[in-house]
């Protein structure tokens, strides 16, 4: 480490392309996020644009259905999950009390390829023909045989992004095993590591799945074989399981950091230790071990034998007591605390309500005869942007709060933050929360107009959609003033919060840890 | 204020509740004794999602209020309660068997597709259905009947825009109908909101699913699985009408079909001036062509290709590709074959449109008499070269292939 210190320190565009610094490169990692959090967001301003009223107005159906399909890919592998990575990278060493990440150069390659798989993957859109138009699940053969000639830059794009992700596990599990300062045992880690080590495990194990899958899509489109083309012997279907293999464990990927966050910033704002962090432990070693049997109940609808919809049915529901048993944890550890309401507490509480909202939902779509109904319509789509948008987005922006005082030394303003994050609250209900009234009354997904029994809804929808879209302006405000200035924090800058993370001055100086503090 | 929207949600659904038919925030009804079953089992979830909601939510905003550090509130020092929390697994999964117990019931129901009294066929394709009565041997195409105008916002919107067909698929009620899915091309699902079904139309593979409707009436739903361009604009019209109503319905459709296939014999017999098969092949390429082709003839780049200044379409008595092409479609591509789908009159308009119109100039003039001899080389006037739209017997399918 003291030879580092004594290298004289790159500068510039240098500091940032050649880094090895786990703090670095979390915050490129979490600036990228945001730059890709805009880009989706632009994107679903044009489908809400477009969807304000009954009839075609401003773009073609096959440009609304490129939106609809990279606002997908966009908001999940370049907001959500480089968000969490950036989070891990920053925050991972510093509470387990290690100086850097396991493997720094590898984890240089792994952020500096990602925005090369995002300019291939948007690049598409500017060709001729168009970008990928086929959903970000791009169900084949509508991606195989009868997608236009740039499905080759979406599957490239897809491979990198898989790469940058298994190499970003991989060095999550190496640090979280190897380089935990004396006594810190595995039960005495905080919930965010344990999340992230497991979120770490389920992209590992899926991310080859999806690599694979792609794969085919491209031999199929382009090189003459059928593994979903049933005249030649394969099987449409085939795609979905192998598909869903992935994308349902995916959705874990996106949501147990989330519950590290929000199992971090409950107790601290409630003067109060997490209720049960065993059980939270136990629950998500669950949550992920159920991940990979339940991946069926996105196709009750393919035509699947009886036994196969009662298996799917029954696991999927089982989900529901392990979720359930982190929200009873956060409410009895909220329970006779000493609750005050700094703009990460916020952020947190709203994640509770509105990511159990997601979950009921959730298990209402596991009910397959009602499925049935509810499948491929609005419902889903509430369904999904609750658990990801007020679930998944909120948590990051709770984190980012809680943590952005440690990393730039700054108090945020709190004023704005407060105003950004009510505007959000409101705005997002109001985008999301009618979705599951047009669901219901029978509006299709995916659909660049609609009847006329759906105008008022989504009239109303796109309204709290702009607004939505326009808040997050205040969240960059918010960031880039804390970064130039504002009140000096402390090294412990919520009262009483615990971990390794608040012994160390803010903001955190390049190197932490160099010796291994020892944990009591 | 999160409860009281909850509460909110909880009072629309129950007054929607008993309000018969369709509602703008919920689940509707239905006419079938299935989608009754799952309205109510919809109810059912839905409600105890509620009770647990304002129970779980209770708690929380009870704390929120009362433990916070601005009234004084000292942090308790308690955690980890095994008493508690096995409570808190086992309750859930109580409540998780209780609503297991009738949704398997109605899935074992809607999965028992035996003793069916009719059969349909309902296939998928870019952007259309098409029904096929598999014991009375007729079938139709039901594509979007809603204008382009309507569409780009150049005339009012009618009642049922974008709800409507040119040819409902009829059913009667009180009769138990299974309904074979399959595809032509990408995958599509097929979804009536009344009748509580829906499931995917997948190529190559054939799905099973059954109803039985209840009341006579009109019932409107539309495709559900993404399937290109046009997904939003292949509905789903069912006329369901009473059992003699429908025994006339199928006797007069009977009736138009031997009309229909006589027409086709004549039509091999006439010879039509280019204006007039211009005139049928606009219209037909209108509707079937223009949205992948564009109304243009220009196609999209990358996508689908040009006609206009092609090499299959605008080379001067180069035909054969053209026809070809059109009648049976090309594989690897969204192509599909047209040769079922439209008569043989329509078939010579449009291709007679496509070889003279948007600046190509081949000044071909092709005939339903030279499709009919494409598509059926060797007899002429045996009963097997009779062509109809979609009415083709099998046999002479086989003698298409060159």
């Amino acid at each position: 480490m003291n030879q580092h210190t004594s290298i004289k320190a790159a500068t510039g565009w240098r500091r940032w392309v050649y880094t090895t610094n786990h703090k670095d490169i979390g915050t490129l990692y979490l600036w990228f996020s945001l730059i890709m959090f805009f880009t989706g967001g632009l994107m679903a301003m044009i489908i809400r644009a477009e969807l304000f009223q009954p009839g075609l107005q401003l773009v073609e159906p096959n440009f609304f259905n490129q939106m609809t399909t990279v606002h997908g890919l966009i908001m999940v592998f370049g907001a959500v999950m480089p968000a969490f990575t950036g989070l891990a990278n920053w925050m991972v060493p510093l509470m387990i009390g290690a100086p850097d990440m396991a493997l720094p150069r590898m984890n240089n390659w792994s952020f500096w390829i990602l925005p090369f798989a995002f300019l291939i993957l948007l690049s598409s859109l500017f060709m001729p023909g168009g970008g990928p138009n086929f959903g970000w699940t791009f169900y084949a053969p509508l991606s195989t045989t009868y997608s236009n000639d740039n499905t080759a830059f979406f599957v490239f794009a897809i491979h990198i992004m898989g790469i940058s992700s298994i190499m970003g596990a991989i060095n999550v599990i190496v640090t979280i095993t190897n380089m935990r300062a004396p006594g810190m045992t595995w039960m005495k880690l905080p919930m965010f590591v344990w999340t992230m080590l497991i979120t770490a495990f389920l992209l590992i194990m899926v991310m080859p799945v999806l690599a694979g899958t792609v794969t085919m899509v491209l031999t199929d489109k382009y090189f003459g074989t059928s593994f979903f083309d049933a005249s030649g012997g394969g099987d449409p279907v085939m795609f979905q399981h192998l598909f869903w293999f992935f994308g349902h464990p995916e959705v874990y990927i996106m949501i147990l950091p989330a519950f590290g966050i929000i199992s971090t910033i409950i107790p601290t704002f409630s003067r109060k230790k997490l209720f049960g962090y065993h059980s939270m432990v136990y629950a998500t070693v669950s949550i992920a071990f159920l991940s990979f049997i339940v991946w069926a109940h996105h196709m009750f609808t393919t035509g699947m034998p009886l036994a196969g919809e009662l298996f799917f049915m029954y696991s999927t529901m089982i989900i529901s007591v392990p979720t359930g048993v982190k929200v009873f944890n956060w409410i009895a550890t909220l329970w006779r605390g000493s609750i005050t309401f700094e703009v990460p507490m916020l952020f947190a509480l709203a994640f509770i309500v509105l990511f159990t909202i997601g979950g009921m939902s959730g298990l209402m779509l596991a009910i397959t005869p009602a499925d049935f109904q509810y499948h491929d319509t609005y419902f889903v789509v509430a369904h999904f942007h609750y658990v990801l948008v007020t679930g998944a987005v909120f948590s990051i922006m709770a984190a980012t709060y809680y943590w952005i005082p440690k990393w730039t030394g700054n108090m945020f303003h709190e004023g704005l933050a407060k105003t950004h994050f009510w505007l959000s609250l409101v705005s997002v209900n109001i985008l999301f929360f009618p979705m599951h009234f047009v669901g219901l009354a029978g509006m299709p997904r995916r659909i660049p107009d609609y009847a006329l029994q759906f105008a008022d809804f989504n009239a109303l929808i796109s309204i709290g959609g702009f607004a939505f879209g326009l808040s997050q302006i205040l969240f960059v405000v918010v960031i880039v003033k804390c970064i130039r200035g504002g009140k000096k924090a402390k090294a412990n800058v919520w009262e009483d919060a615990e971990g390794l993370e608040w012994e160390v001055p803010s903001p955190a100086p390049l190197h932490t840890f160099s010796t291994a503090p020892t944990i009591k | 204020m999160i409860r009281s929207l909850m509460l909110s949600v909880f009072l629309f659904a129950v007054s929607s509740m008993s309000m018969a038919g369709v509602s703008a925030f919920n689940m509707r009804k239905g006419v079938t004794d299935t989608s009754h079953q799952v309205y109510n089992l919809h109810m059912i979830i839905f409600l105890v999602c509620c009770l647990i909601a304002v129970v779980v939510f209770g708690f929380m905003f009870w704390a929120l209020l009362k433990h916070r550090k601005s009234k004084g509130a000292k942090a308790a020092n308690f955690h980890e309660s095994t008493k508690i929390e096995i409570l808190w697994t086992i309750a859930p999964i109580l409540i998780l068997v209780l609503m297991a117990i009738p949704a398997t019931k109605v899935l074992i129901s809607m999965e028992d597709n035996s003793e069916a009294q009719m059969t349909i066929m309902v296939t998928g394709s870019q952007w259309k259905w098409h029904y096929r009565y598999i014991e009375d041997d007729i079938s139709f195409y039901s594509l979007l009947k809603t204008s382009d105008d309507e569409i780009d916002n150049k005339v009012e919107k009618q009642e049922h825009y974008l709800l409507d067909v040119d040819k409902p698929l009829v059913i009667p009620i009180h009769t138990k109908i299974k309904f074979l899915l399959t595809s032509d091309d990408v995958i599509h699902s097929w979804w009536v909101p009344d009748f509580s079904l829906k499931k995917d139309a997948v190529p190559g593979f054939i799905n099973e699913i059954w109803t039985n409707v209840n009341d006579a009436g009109t019932y409107r739903g539309q495709c559900a699985e993404l399937c290109g361009v046009a997904h939003g604009f292949m509905p789903i019209v069912v006329v369901a009408l009473e059992q003699d109503e429908y025994k006339t319905w199928l006797a007069d459709q009977l009736k138009q079909k031997a009309i229909l296939i006589e027409k086709e014999k004549q039509s091999v017999g006439e010879t039509l001036s280019l204006e007039q098969l211009m005139a049928i092949g606009e219209q037909v390429y209108v509707e079937r062509c223009a949205a992948c082709h564009q109304a243009d003839g220009k196609g999209m780049s990358g996508i689908f290709p040009a006609l206009a200044g092609s090499k299959i379409a605008n080379v001067a008595g180069d035909y054969k590709t053209h026809i070809d092409i059109v009648l049976n479609g090309k594989s690897g591509t969204a192509m599909q074959a047209f040769k079922n789908q439209l008569s043989l009159v329509e078939l010579a308009g449009v291709i007679t449109y496509e070889r003279n119109a948007f600046g190509n100039t081949t000044g071909d003039v092709i005939q339903a008499e030279v499709i009919q001899l494409i598509l059926n080389p060797v007899q002429q006037d045996s009963q097997s070269s009779v062509q109809s739209t979609d009415q083709m017997p099998e046999q002479s399918k086989e003698g298409v292939k060159q």
